[in-house]
């Protein structure tokens, strides 16, 4: 599946977008959040509060608990500041 | 109408454009968002918008197509820069028309107060201190949430 990341969330990643196979077990935005955790400081950053990290999946705006699978485009970022 | 664009706009024309030769309009309401050049006490030297190409597009769609499901309106325009702008520039414009003001009015102010909550655009502002990343506002989600009392067709 791909990821995006916007605003500070992708500062703190480090890059903007990346595919990504996390195991069979990561089956919703909660799980694959977890997942990139485990990968390294930036990420553990980007994802220390999650009151202010929103979710889409394939470009509609989900809640953690909604379900991805492969071929799924997941966009992670804050809350929007447009206008 | 939507446009998520680069480049700066033309408030006039663009109203124009929107009423054209429809003689049942009576009211246009325009709305435009400028760069200012200080945020709480700190001075902004510009500001870059980012957005999510795609997406950005849909929301703005969406929230089009719920203004003129709530409101009878003869033509509205939404249109939305990206990238790096100055103070005095503009952002953003939103146009409604109509046969009598009040719809033109109230359209113009939810689309601006429903966009600013739903479309995926994230602010950094160049500071003395560096690249700041603006914050979500309280009364920005104050603002939206007023209109919730209307029966709403989206998903959320």
């Amino acid at each position: 599946m791909k990821i995006l990341y916007f605003a500070w969330l992708r500062s703190k990643v480090g890059i903007s977008e990346e595919d990504i196979s996390p195991p069979g077990d990561v089956s919703d935005v909660g799980g694959v959040i977890e997942w990139l955790r485990q990968r390294g400081e930036g990420y553990e950053a980007a994802f220390a509060d999650l009151s202010v990290v929103r979710a889409a999946v394939n470009q509609e705006y989900v809640g953690f608990d909604h379900p991805v699978s492969q071929g799924d485009e997941i966009a992670l970022f804050p809350p929007v500041t447009g206008g | 109408m939507i446009r998520v664009q680069r480049e700066d706009f033309d408030p006039c024309a663009e109203m124009d454009r929107l009423t054209g030769a429809d003689r049942t309009i009576g009211a246009v309401c325009s709305f435009v968002g400028l760069v200012r050049d200080i945020a709480g006490d700190q001075s902004i030297g510009a500001m870059t918008l980012e957005h999510y190409p795609g997406m950005t597009e849909r929301e703005l769609e969406r929230i089009e197509a719920e203004a003129n499901r709530r409101w009878p309106l003869q033509g509205s325009l939404i249109i939305h820069r990206y990238g790096r702008m100055e103070p005095g520039e503009r952002i953003v414009l939103v146009i409604t028309a109509s046969r009598h003001r009040k719809a033109a009015f109230e359209s113009c102010e939810f689309l601006m107060d429903w966009l600013k909550t739903k479309a995926p655009f994230w602010k950094l502002e160049e500071t003395p201190d560096g690249g700041q990343w603006v914050d979500a506002r309280e009364a920005d989600n104050a603002a939206a949430q007023r209109w919730a009392d209307e029966p709403s067709t989206e998903k959320e």
